[in-house]
C-alpha cells in the first residue's frame, strides 16, 4: 500500500468512525426523546446539536486548542532553525508549510492540529527547541508532519468532539432518569417495544461514553505508532525521534503546564504523565514510550 | 431464450463498462502522478535558486574577515551560476560541489571569532544549511513520487494501460552522497 492509498484509507476510516459515533448519538437522542415524550424531537436535537458542534470544531477547533495551550506564532528571526526544519520536512512530505507555534515551557513536547494539510499548524515547546539536537528536533517535527499529512489531525478533532458529545448526552439522559419525575407515563410507543428501546437506551447511556472513550484512546495510540514510522520515513532517520523520546523519557519534568486533559492526546508524548506511575493500559492516550523507542530502533 | 440472451448481453455490456472505467481511472491517476513528479522536480529548482541567492550575501559577509581565503570565495562565486543553468544533473553536481566548498568556508570561519560572533553570519549559516537540507528533502520527495509512478507503470494490470498509452518510467535522482542526508554544518 503506498502512501496516497494509505491516506485515503485513513479518510475512509474517519468517515466510518464518525458515522458510528453519529449512530450512537442518534440512538441516545432517540431514546432520550422517547423518554421525554417525542422520540423524533430527541433524535433531531441530538443530530443537529452534534452536527453544529462538529462543524464548529472543524473550522475553529485548532484556534481553540492553540489558545488553550497559550501557543504563540514562531518568529522566523527568533527561531530560524525551527522554521527551516519545518519548511524542509514539509517539502519532503509534499504538504504546504504549516503555521508554526511555540509554547513557552521547559518540557520537551510538540503537537499538530488543524483540519487538513492546508489548514494545519505545528506547535513546539521552547524546551524542545533548546534541549533537542538538530536531528532529534527533526524527528519530532517529522512525526508531527506525518500526523498532518495522514489527516490524523482532522480525525482526532472529530473524535474528541463526538466523544465529548456522547458523554454529554449520556449524562443528560441518566440525570433526567435519576432526578426526573419518574419518567412520563404518556410516552409514545410505550408498549413492549418502547420499553425495550428504553432499556437499550439506558444501557447505551451507561456504556456509550466508556466505549467511545476507549475507541478514542485506541485510535490515538494506533495513530501515534503510525506517525512514528511515517515520520522516520520522512526524515530518513528513525534514531532522531528515538533519541528525542529517550530524552523525554528521562526528563525529570515532562509535564507541560499549559496542557490539560482535553489536549493531552495531541502531544507527541503524554504531557500529563507522571513517569513514576508507569501504568500503560486501555486508558492511556499514548502507547508505552519504551515500546515506541524499541519499534523505532528496529526500523 | 430471450431472457438468457438478454442476461448474456447485459453482462458483456457491464464487463465492458467496468473495463472502460478502469482504464479511465488508471489513466487519470497516472496523469496525476506524472504531474506530481513534475511538481516535485520544480521544488528542487526553487531550492537551488534560493541557494544561488544566498551565496553572494555570504561572500559579502565573510570577505572582510577572510583575507587568505580569497581564492575559495572567488571559486564559489563562479560555481554559483551553474546552480541555475544547465541540465538538472549538472545543476545538482554543482550543488554538491558547492556544499563541499561551503563546508570548508564554515570550518575556516572558526578561526575568525569576530566573524563567527556576527549575527549576520550566524543567520546566513543557518539559512544555508537550512537550504541544504531543503535541497535534500526536495530530492527525496521527488524520488518518492518517482517510485509511486514507476510502480504504477510496472505493476499488473496497470502496466498494460501504461504501455498502451505510452507512459514512460522516470529515473531516480542520484547524488554523490546518496539520498540520506546532506553534509551537516555543525560546530
Amino acid at each position: 500500500m503506498n502512501l496516497y492509498e494509505h491516506i485515503s484509507l485513513n479518510k475512509r476510516k474517519s468517515i466510518l468512525l464518525i458515522t458510528f459515533f453519529f449512530i450512537i448519538i442518534g440512538f441516545l437522542g432517540y431514546a432520550f426523546g422517547l423518554y421525554l415524550g417525542d422520540a423524533f424531537i430527541g433524535l433531531g436535537f441530538a443530530i443537529i446539536f452534534s452536527t453544529i458542534m462538529t462543524l464548529i470544531s472543524f473550522y475553529s477547533g485548532d484556534k481553540l486548542i492553540l489558545g488553550m495551550s497559550s501557543a504563540v506564532l514562531a518568529d522566523r528571526k527568533k527561531y530560524p532553525h525551527l522554521v527551516n526544519t519545518v519548511e524542509g520536512l514539509a517539502i519532503a512530505a509534499g504538504i504546504p508549510t504549516p503555521k508554526i507555534y511555540v509554547i513557552n515551557d521547559s518540557a520537551i513536547n510538540a503537537f499538530a492540529t488543524g483540519r487538513d494539510p492546508k489548514h494545519a499548524s505545528v506547535t513546539v515547546t521552547t524546551g524542545a527547541i533548546q534541549r533537542l539536537k538538530r536531528d532529534e528536533l527533526e524527528g519530532v517535527i517529522a512525526h508531527e508532519l506525518a500526523h498532518v499529512r495522514n489527516y490524523d489531525i482532522r480525525m482526532m478533532m472529530f473524535v474528541v468532539v463526538l466523544v465529548g458529545i456522547i458523554a454529554l448526552l449520556s449524562d443528560f439522559f441518566l440525570r433526567s432518569m435519576i432526578y426526573g419525575r419518574g419518567g412520563r407515563r404518556d410516552m409514545k410507543g410505550s408498549g413492549i417495544i418502547g420499553i425495550i428501546i428504553m432499556l437499550i437506551g439506558l444501557v447505551l447511556a451507561i456504556l456509550a461514553p466508556l466505549i467511545a472513550q476507549l475507541i478514542k484512546l485506541a485510535v490515538n495510540r494506533q495513530r501515534e505508532f503510525l506517525a512514528d514510522s511515517d515520520g522516520a520515513l520522512l526524515s530518513r532517520n528513525p534514531d532522531g525521534l528515538a533519541n528525542a523520546l529517550k530524552k523525554i523519557k528521562n526528563d525529570k519534568e515532562p509535564l507541560v503546564e499549559a496542557a490539560n486533559k482535553a489536549t493531552a492526546h495531541l502531544f507527541i508524548e503524554n504531557p500529563l504523565r507522571n513517569f513514576k506511575s508507569r501504568v500503560n493500559n486501555l486508558f492511556s492516550t499514548h502507547p508505552d514510550i519504551t515500546e515506541r523507542i524499541k519499534r523505532l530502533e528496529s526500523l | 431464450m430471450v431472457l438468457i440472451a438478454n442476461v448474456i448481453l447485459w453482462s458483456i455490456v457491464g464487463i465492458l463498462a467496468l473495463i472502460v472505467l478502469y482504464i479511465v481511472i488508471t489513466f487519470n491517476s497516472m496523469i496525476m502522478l506524472r504531474n506530481r513528479v513534475d511538481n516535485a522536480w520544480s521544488q528542487i529548482d526553487v531550492q537551488l535558486k534560493r541557494r544561488y541567492d544566498l551565496i553572494p550575501n555570504l561572500v559579502n559577509t565573510v570577505k572582510g574577515y577572510m583575507k587568505h581565503e580569497r581564492g575559495t570565495l572567488t571559486e564559489i562565486t563562479k560555481m554559483r551560476s551553474s546552480l541555475i543553468s544547465g541540465s538538472m544533473s549538472q545543476k545538482s553536481k554543482a550543488s554538491d560541489a558547492i556544499s563541499n566548498v561551503l563546508k570548508t568556508i564554515f570550518a575556516v570561519a572558526e578561526n575568525y571569532p569576530k566573524l563567527e560572533a556576527s549575527e549576520n553570519f550566524k543567520m546566513l549559516q543557518e539559512e544555508l544549511s537550512g537550504t541544504e537540507s531543503k535541497i535534500a528533502f526536495s530530492r527525496q520527495f521527488y524520488n518518492d513520487n518517482i517510485m509511486v509512478l514507476n510502480n504504477k507503470i510496472q505493476q499488473f494490470p496497470s502496466n498494460i494501460i501504461a504501455n498502451m498509452l505510452s507512459f514512460k518510467e522516470r529515473e531516480f535522482f542520484q547524488t554523490a552522497e546518496g539520498e540520506k542526508k546532506p553534509v551537516k554544518v555543525e560546530f
